[in-house]
This record gives C-alpha cells, sequence and structure tokens, in this order.
C-alpha cells in the first residue's frame, strides 16, 4: 500500500521550502539540531514516564526536527468539520444526561451508553454550566490522500500533548530560525490565554469578576505531571493535587499559606474514578472527598465534566456521524473511519474473517495498548485475538488498516518518509468553539509502524499552518 | 500561595544550601589531609568533625563503624542512606522542585534540573570506576559549589518578590545559620581565645579550615586586615554582618523576610518574634561576653533557637 506522502515525490507548493532546506542542508547540520533539541527538551525536563517502565522513569518523546505543514485553506476546511463534530458531542453529552432523545429516537443503542464503563448515572439530570461538557477536545485526525480528513478518535476525557504542540513550536523557532522566517506561520502561542478564557467563561458564579482556576494532578509521578506543571505555569494559576483541596458544605477550597481559598473552576488531569472516593472508587487517594456534592451544587465547574467517557468510547466513535446529522441537521465534514461493531454477529463474522487485514482495538482502550495490527502480528497475536473477540465481542471494533500520510522525518542515516497523526485541541466554551491553528503532530519513528503513541515509541513535530499565498 | 507549595520551596532552598555546605566541608578537610602529620591533626578527628557538622555522624557510626576517609568522604557524597548526603540532597531538592514546578521560574528550574542531570553523570562515572578518583572528586565538589551558585543566581535574578521568593529566602538563610552553627560547634575548642598559644603552628590551619568551609578566608583579611587568630574567626562567623554566612547576616535577612511574609500576609505571628528576639540578642553580643559566658553553650542555645523558629514558621505557615 502505497502511502500519500504530505511533501510528495515532486514537493507540493506549500512544501517547496521545507525540500530545498532538507536537501541542502548538509547532513551534519541537520545531525547538530537533533542533538540541540534533544538537549533542549531534557533541560526543560520535558519528559513523560511509561507505565511500567521504571528503568526510564522519565523518557523524553522523540522529536523530529522536520516541520510538518498544513496550508491555510486546509486548515479552514478542517477547523470547521472539528468545530462541528465538538458541538455534536457537547450536545450528545447534554442529552445523555438529560433528554435522552437519542434514545428515544433510537439513534443508538442504549446498552452502549448505560452500560458503559464511562456512564456516569450520578451526572443524570445535570446541567453543565452553559452546556459545556468537552472543555478540551483532543480529536486524532489522520489523511490517507490530498483531499480528505479523517477522525481516528475523539479524546473527550483529559486528552494530553499539547504541551509538546507549544514546547516543539518554541525549540523549532529556535533551532531553525531561517527555515522558519521564510514561511508565514499561524501563531500557537495563544493557546493557554485561549484556554484560561474557556475556563474562566464556564465559572459557576458569572458575578465572580476574577474565579479562581486550578489544574488538578495526580501529582509528580503521573506520566503526564510535565505538561499538568507546564499548563498550570502558563495559565499562571495553581498547581493542586487532591490532598491540597478540601470540601466544606458544598464548596471547594485549596489549602494556602493565608488559609482556605475558595476555588471556583478546577481543569482536572485525574480521570472520573479518582475525583471523589465518596462517589467513586474508594480506594482513591488522589481525589477529594465531597468534591462531586460540591460539583452537583453548582459551586464548582469541573473541566472536562464528569461522564465525558461515553462521548469518546471507540463504539460510540461509529455512531459520530449519525450525531453529527441528528443534533444539527448538517452532514458530517469530518470523513469517519469506516469501523466494524463486533458486537454485531456480521461485523463480527466479517473481521474474524480477516483479521489479518484489520486493526482490532478494545472499545475503551487507549494509547495504543490493547491492539492489534493484523498485517504487523504474527498467527499467534491473531489467535489470541481471535479468541478474545469469541469471548467478548462488544469490547471490540476493528478498521481497515489504513495507509495513513506520511512527512519527512529526519534521521542518523537520512531523511525518510514516516506515518503521521495529528491531533488538535478543540476548546468549547461559553462563548464557542475555539481552535488554535495546528495541533501537536505525532510520528510512527519506526519505519514502515503505524503506531504513533508516544507509550509505543511514536515521536513528535512541529505543526506549521502555513499561508497559501506568497510560497 | 498552595501550603504545600511554600512548604516545597522552603525545602528546596534548604537542600541546594547544604548540598553547598557538605561539599565545602569536605574540601576544607581534605586540604587538612595534605598537610603533615602531628599536632592535634588526626585523620579520624577531622572526618569525625566533617561528619558532626553535616549532622550525620551517629548515623554513620551506627552504619558504617570506624571512620575512615574513604567512608566518610563516600558518606558524604553519595550514599543515598544517608539523607544528609550531596546526592540526596540535590536529589530531593529536585523532587520539591518538581512537585512546585509552577511556582520556579523556567531558569530556577533549569538550574536544579541541569544539576541533577550532571549528578546522575556524576552517579554514573563512579558506578563504572567503582569510585571517584580525587580528581574526579575535586570536579564532582565544584560542580556542587557551582549548582547551589546557579541556583540562587537563578532564584534571585528571575523569581517574583512575593512569598514564593520569601519562603525561599527562609528556607536557605535557616539552613545556613544551622550549617555555620555547627560548623562553629564542632571546631569551638580551636576557637577560644587561649588557644593560641597553645594549639601550635597546625592549628593556624585549623582556623583557615573552618574559613574555608563558609568560603571566608579572602572575606576574612578584607574585614580584619590581620593574620588569623581564632577569636576573629568567630567573630566573623557569629557576628559580622558584612559576612554573607555569619549568624547575624543570617537573622538580618531571616528578621526582614518574616516582615515581608507578615506585611503581605496579613498580621505578624510568633515567627517574627522568636526571629526579632534572635536578632536582637545577636545584636546586642560581644564577643567577649560570648567567650565569658561559653562558646559551646552559645552555639548550642543558638541551634536549639533556629531550629524552634523552623518549626514555628512550619506551625505558622500550615504545612505541618
Amino acid at each position: 500500500m502505497a502511502a500519500f506522502d504530505e511533501m510528495g515525490e515532486v514537493p507540493r507548493r506549500i512544501y517547496a521550502k521545507v525540500a530545498r532546506w532538507l536537501q541542502e542542508s548538509p547532513p551534519d547540520l541537520l545531525a547538530s539540531r537533533r542533538s540541540q533539541a534533544e538537549y533542549m527538551f531534557r533541560r526543560i525536563g520535558i519528559t513523560f514516564g511509561v507505565y511500567g517502565d521504571k528503568e526510564a522513569a522519565e523518557r523524553l518523546i522523540p522529536f523530529d526536527i522536520v516541520p510538518r505543514l498544513l496550508s491555510r485553506s486546509e486548515w479552514t476546511r478542517l477547523e470547521a468539520g472539528l468545530v462541528q463534530r465538538v458541538t455534536a458531542l457537547n450536545l450528545f453529552l447534554k442529552d445523555v444526561y438529560g433528554a435522552r432523545k437519542i434514545l428515544k429516537e433510537n439513534i443508538v443503542p442504549p446498552e452502549l451508553i448505560l452500560r458503559n464503563p464511562h456512564y456516569r448515572p450520578e451526572m443524570i439530570g445535570f446541567c453543565a454550566p452553559h452546556d459545556v461538557w468537552v472543555h478540551i477536545g483532543g480529536i486524532d485526525i489522520v489523511r490517507i490522500d490530498a483531499d480528505d480528513f479523517y477522525v481516528l478518535e475523539d479524546n473527550a476525557r483529559t486528552p494530553s500533548g499539547v504541551s509538546y504542540m507549544l514546547e516543539n513550536r518554541e525549540v523549532t523557532m529556535r533551532l531553525m530560525p531561517d527555515l522558519f522566517a521564510a514561511h508565514r506561520i499561524a501563531p500557537v502561542d495563544d493557546y493557554p490565554d485561549e484556554l484560561l478564557a474557556t475556563l474562566a467563561s464556564v465559572a459557576p458564579h458569572p458575578d465572580v469578576a476574577k474565579p479562581t482556576i486550578v489544574v488538578l494532578t495526580p501529582g509528580p509521578f503521573n506520566s503526564a505531571y510535565y505538561e499538568h506543571s507546564f499548563l498550570a505555569d502558563k495559565l499562571g494559576v495553581e498547581l493542586v493535587e487532591g490532598r491540597d483541596l478540601f470540601v466544606d458544605n458544598d464548596v471547594v477550597f485549596m489549602r494556602t499559606t493565608l488559609g482556605p481559598k475558595r476555588v471556583d473552576v478546577i481543569y482536572r488531569r485525574v480521570d472520573d474514578d479518582f475525583l471523589d472516593p465518596l462517589v467513586f472508587n474508594p480506594a482513591s487517594a488522589l481525589g477529594v472527598p465531597g468534591l462531586i456534592g460540591a460539583y452537583l451544587a453548582g459551586n464548582v465547574t469541573i473541566a472536562n465534566a464528569v461522564g465525558t467517557g461515553v462521548a469518546d468510547d471507540k463504539a460510540i466513535y461509529s455512531y459520530v456521524p449519525d450525531l453529527i446529522r441528528f443534533y444539527l441537521g448538517e452532514e458530517p465534514k469530518l470523513k469517519n473511519i469506516t469501523t466494524y461493531r463486533c458486537r454485531e454477529p456480521q461485523d463480527l463474522a466479517f473481521v474474524l474473517e480477516r483479521l489479518d487485514q484489520l486493526v482490532v482495538k478494545e472499545v475503551n482502550g487507549s494509547g495504543g495498548y490493547g491492539m492489534l495490527v493484523g498485517p504487523h502480528a504474527s498467527q499467534a497475536q491473531r489467535d489470541l485475538f481471535a479468541a478474545k473477540l469469541k469471548a467478548d465481542p462488544s469490547n471490540y471494533i476493528a478498521q481497515p488498516t489504513l495507509a495513513l500520510s506520511t512527512c519527512p522525518a529526519s534521521f542518523d542515516k537520512g531523511v525518510g518518509p514516516r506515518h503521521v497523526d495529528l491531533r488538535p485541541f478543540v476548546l468549547s466554551g461559553a462563548r464557542g468553539v475555539k481552535i488554535v491553528p495546528g495541533g501537536l503532530t505525532r510520528v510512527a519513528l519506526t519505519e514502515g509502524s503505524l503506531v504513533v503513541n508516544s507509550s509505543q515509541g511514536g515521536g513528535t513535530k512541529d505543526t506549521w499552518v502555513v499561508d497559501d499565498e506568497g510560497i | 500561595m498552595l501550603a504545600r507549595t511554600a512548604d516545597s520551596l522552603f525545602w528546596l532552598a534548604r537542600y541546594m544550601e547544604r548540598a553547598d555546605f557538605i561539599a565545602r566541608t569536605i574540601e576544607a578537610t581534605l586540604r587538612l589531609e595534605y598537610l603533615p602529620r602531628g599536632g592535634t591533626l588526626e585523620t579520624e578527628t577531622e572526618w569525625t568533625s566533617a561528619l558532626e557538622a553535616s549532622g550525620a555522624f551517629e548515623d554513620y557510626q551506627e552504619k558504617r563503624g570506624k571512620v575512615t576517609e574513604i567512608d566518610a568522604i563516600d558518606y558524604l557524597t553519595f550514599d543515598r542512606d544517608n539523607p544528609s548526603s550531596i546526592c540526596n540532597c540535590l536529589e530531593n531538592a529536585r523532587f520539591n522542585g518538581r512537585a512546585v514546578r509552577t511556582a520556579l521560574t523556567v531558569e530556577t528550574w533549569t538550574a536544579i534540573n541541569d544539576a541533577w542531570l550532571e549528578l546522575k553523570r556524576f552517579e554514573a562515572t563512579r558506578r563504572a570506576a567503582r569510585e571517584l578518583s580525587r580528581d574526579g572528586l575535586t570536579r564532582f565538589l565544584d560542580y556542587v559549589k557551582k549548582a547551589s551558585l546557579d541556583f540562587d543566581g537563578a532564584c534571585y535574578r528571575t523569581m517574583l518578590r512575593n512569598d514564593g521568593w520569601w519562603f525561599n529566602r527562609v528556607g536557605l538563610f535557616l539552613e545556613r545559620a544551622d550549617n555555620t552553627a555547627r560548623l562553629l560547634d564542632v571546631k569551638y575548642h580551636l576557637l577560644l581565645p587561649n588557644n593560641e598559644e597553645v594549639g601550635g603552628g597546625l592549628d593556624y590551619f585549623q582556623w583557615v579550615a573552618i574559613l574555608r568551609a563558609v568560603s571566608a578566608v579572602t572575606a576574612y583579611h578584607w574585614v580584619y586586615r590581620d593574620r588569623v587568630k581564632p577569636w576573629l574567626v568567630a567573630d566573623l562567623l557569629i557576628l559580622k554582618s558584612a559576612m554573607p554566612r555569619s549568624l547575624i547576616y543570617c537573622y538580618e535577612m531571616l528578621d526582614r523576610t518574616l516582615d515581608d511574609l507578615a506585611r503581605s500576609n496579613g498580621t505578624p505571628g510568633v515567627a517574627q518574634r522568636l526571629a526579632r528576639g534572635t536578632l536582637g540578642r545577636l545584636e546586642r553580643a560581644s564577643m567577649t561576653d560570648i567567650f565569658q559566658n561559653g562558646l559551646h553553650e552559645f552555639v548550642t542555645g543558638f541551634i536549639e533557637e533556629n531550629a524552634r523558629l523552623s518549626q514555628t514558621i512550619c506551625e505558622q505557615y500550615l504545612f505541618v
């Protein structure tokens, strides 16, 4: 399967200068840029932990110095599709925990929602402030040709990676100022301000002039801790752990050197399960007892809202185009990848016959764990998955193996195409949806590999939305 | 500011200061080692007092028994079982820094993280070669001193002058006062006025070693314009405001910083009163009085007061 290369053998117009730069830069210059980049990341401490990997408790996500380019017109199309999709997801969540029209009209099978492990019955009847549930959405986008953008998955819980989007830009600007200056590139550094405005807009009491916002982290041992501290720093708000907060009379406070201070908005990077031991996982030491009570009483806003996991489930994913039609009365602007729902017998039979061609994913898996890439798997791995599929079909979906588009990447032995995806970060607040142009490009640095997840050896790139004119 | 953040900033500063002090103590002790034997100078006593000054002697005895140069250095530098070893100080400093990344400027964090990354390289070298060479040790100690300079400089130049900065300063000066006092406590017998004749020539190098441990050899000469005399060494380390590691300077800074905190945080409390009290006593003291009432008693009393202040600050600002 020949993949679509975004630069192209005869470079596309927007890539002309990057192509020339790659051609004209001597290998040792590229090599020194690569090692400088690594040094900068290591120094700033942009690391992530990998679960089950004690030795490398703090690893760097590899950074590829060659930027990935999108033209302004491509971005405009993509942006419209993202706004549409996230708007529909917010309406869906409002409906799921509210009127349930979608079930009454049989658009989505009820068990996919009601038996979903991320469905939170505690939220029934809850009105999220301004009807925003997914304040920060990470929508994973792939391309397989020059025309269309496909959504690979929706991340509506606590999508991560935005710190890399921002730091990659800083590093690229410093390392390749000439290449940078040769383009007109949409800035991304207003993301923290946009995020702050989004969070402030959904504060529970609009009369509070300056709501107190905090970022809630599980702590330094969490794999994304760097990002949590980075965001709190850029937002200029406190980075709190569960033990820094307490609830009194349904109001949330943080412990400060001046005594208790009331908290209005919590940007949480802690899963639902660990938010409040009184309501969810009672063994959780990360949470704040009484937090959900305060939330339901309307005294604090939690972002993302509790219970958004039902919207980013891989089984629900296959219904998102229907959700868009149902709630917005529009045709979806972004395509979905053909998805076989193994819970449906004819799809299951189809999948079992073609395990060597398909990608099989756990409905609730994430981070590239618990998936089978059929064409790259051994017979034994496929047999194992066949058994899992038969035992619990509704836990799986399958998709065709996509020839993800490629972009040039730089290595010791030269420049070569590698598969990429894109995660734009979509902010929803009281004043609508806002997307900083670009997003995080993840790249599978192993030749031929399609898995871009950082936990599986993927890297990242800076993503440039460049003006079409003047190139 | 979050109480936990204040706590971490406070300890971060203390650990960086302590690492520096231990490095200087090792250096000063090593220089005594190079001197010819005899007189009061015994390897074992010197390393014992280095261990005592770092507050780790009892623990050392329990774990290692006999005091030797190799063991003492190893214990003070890379021993993970010694809570105050240099590597644990830097490790704890980074852990605290990481926990409060948002309260640190990029420059401050980079200084801590660079120090830690360098520590990892030293540890790898040491693992590969079983132990650090004399040369390696010198470079290691230089690096530790530079790490705390970088950290302190980054704090000084880049931190906002608000509670984060004040808690950082409070930690630094409490730790520094404690270090200077412990050094005096271990060496007080050498500094008594009648010691000049008794000790003979080698004592002179002991006095210089004390100055060296607090990087004050040059400062001494600028202040007194005189050859090194023991009571003046004591005077410099206790009562000279111009000397940045003297007890009185540390308390001037503590008093001022705690006042800043009180001004922004409402009313002064017990911590402010304690610091003011200790400062007042230092301001009224003279070396004659201190020697008359016993240098040892004075220093021990000071160490206790200093610890009480530390405890009080923790209680007052909610981070116990």
